[in-house]
């Protein structure tokens, strides 16, 4: 059945999006953190893939601003119900951060500066649909939006897209981030809704 | 950063449920309360929120993200909704819907920014604007159980005018500290004049990091930046910083 709100008309529909069920598009850039912004210093910056075996492969930060970038213009999608068209990023592939590991590992487990943690498959961050992002809007990525650097995965919902990115593990077996564990989706595709477990 | 706390129901599919309104109040001059029954509703932690999605008449639905104002009361819930200008949820909300009118709702969600009545330890609640709302829920809630639970709020707001749930934070509540700061306009002789969140509202209505609370940080982006990095410049430790922030495009 379906349940009518006497009266509510809705905002006049705008065609030139295709918004993914239950989202709305705002222009502006919303800001959800779980805790404060935590401080990271470039100096000390690190980022790290971390493979099943145990084998490390990190980058300072002069060493990860010389590798080849890309400018992907994206849309993005956060679970609080708001979508964000055609927004304008600098930041390394993950396919080129990948390129020298060897892994079997299915899952990745990615863990930000503050204690930030967020589940994917491995799959979803490799063939051109994954960045670790370090400018927005041709700018240095905001503290607020996850600078110094954070990752990018637009093609799930916003959560997955950890801010303050520090090392992504990878894993044979998943294992749930921050919000997976109080209840949200492990893959969170918004074009199929998957806002919590269980949809 | 500790785990989220887990939610009872992990895992059961969230389901959409009918809420009908059976009432309404303002609180303030773009404000308003609204109580729905929500038949089933498997009840709620203090700072949790709901999906709200609205359907028209010709198919189209929309859905919003509402903190929960109430205590667990049953199948009974309470939303404070701020009207927002060229909104297309909230105005209807504020103005439109009426006593006996439907809407749907999922929830509850959100297992991190939560206060649960068996906690012990001081709280430090720190509210901008509608940032109340959830904060309210916890002091509600506090309320209902009986719980002794030391807890200051610092509420910043932009003028008297805008205050939410005035005759309940009357400074009356055992246990419960409130002080009140304007950005806009003080009432006259009130002691503190009219500014932004600063470093000392918060060491003079907080705790003492020695204290280590807990500390809520609730409101517009801009606030929660703010007031979640003085808290640290004070010595409070970030992961006894919780925050829940919203933009200005909650609509």
């Amino acid at each position: 059945m379906v349940i009518i709100s006497r009266g509510f008309r809705g905002r006049a529909r705008d065609s030139r999006h295709t918004l993914p069920p239950g989202q709305y598009e705002t222009t502006d850039f919303p800001v959800l953190s779980a805790g404060p912004t935590p401080r990271v210093d470039r100096e000390a910056w690190q980022f790290t893939i971390r493979t099943e075996t145990g084998e490390q492969h990190s980058w300072d930060w002069a060493g990860f601003t010389a590798l080849p970038s890309e400018t992907p213009t994206v849309d993005l999608h956060c679970v609080t119900k708001w979508s964000k068209f055609g927004t304008r990023w600098e930041g390394v592939s993950l396919d080129v951060l990948m390129r020298d590991v060897t892994t079997s590992a299915r899952f990745a487990l990615v863990h930000a500066y503050g204690g930030y943690t967020t589940n994917l498959p491995l799959e979803d961050l490799l063939d051109g649909r994954a960045w670790i992002a370090y400018r927005y809007d041709d700018a240095d990525l905001a503290p607020e939006h996850g600078g110094p650097a954070r990752l990018l995965v637009p093609h799930l919902y916003l959560w997955k897209s950890a801010k303050w990115v520090h090392e992504i593990q990878l894993l044979t077996e998943d294992e749930r981030g921050f919000w997976e564990t109080a209840g949200y989706h492990d893959y969170g595709d918004p074009w199929r809704e998957q806002r919590y477990q269980g949809d | 950063m500790a785990r989220a706390a887990v939610p009872g129901r992990l895992g059961e599919r969230l389901r959409w449920r009918p809420a009908e309104l059976t009432g309404r109040r303002a609180e303030s001059a773009l404000a308003h309360t609204l109580a729905f029954d929500v038949p089933g509703w498997p009840g709620h932690l203090a700072g949790q929120h709901v999906d709200v999605r609205l359907t028209a008449e010709d198919g189209y639905s929309t859905q919003r993200s509402y903190s929960l104002a109430s205590a667990p009361d049953a199948d009974r819930i309470e939303l404070t909704v701020q009207r927002v200008r060229d909104g297309e949820v909230s105005p209807y909300l504020a103005d439109v819907l009426d006593v006996g009118d439907l809407v749907e709702v999922r929830g509850p969600v959100g297992g991190w920014f939560v206060w649960r009545p068996e906690q012990t330890e001081p709280v430090l609640l720190v509210a901008g604007g509608s940032g109340l709302v959830p904060l309210m829920a916890m002091v509600r809630t506090r309320r209902a159980a009986g719980s002794k639970a030391p807890f200051r709020l610092l509420y910043s707001v932009r003028s008297p005018e805008d205050r939410l749930y005035v005759s309940e934070l009357d400074g009356s509540e055992p246990g419960l500290e409130t002080v009140c700061i304007y950005t806009r306009g003080a009432p006259a002789g009130w002691p503190r004049p009219a500014g932004r969140l600063a470093a000392r509202d918060l060491s003079e209505a907080g705790w003492p990091p020695r204290s280590a609370p807990l500390c809520y940080v609730c409101g517009p982006t801009g606030f929660v930046e703010t007031a979640a990095d003085l808290l640290v410049d004070l010595g409070h430790a970030p992961e006894r910083i919780r925050t829940e922030r919203f933009g200005p495009s909650g609509g």
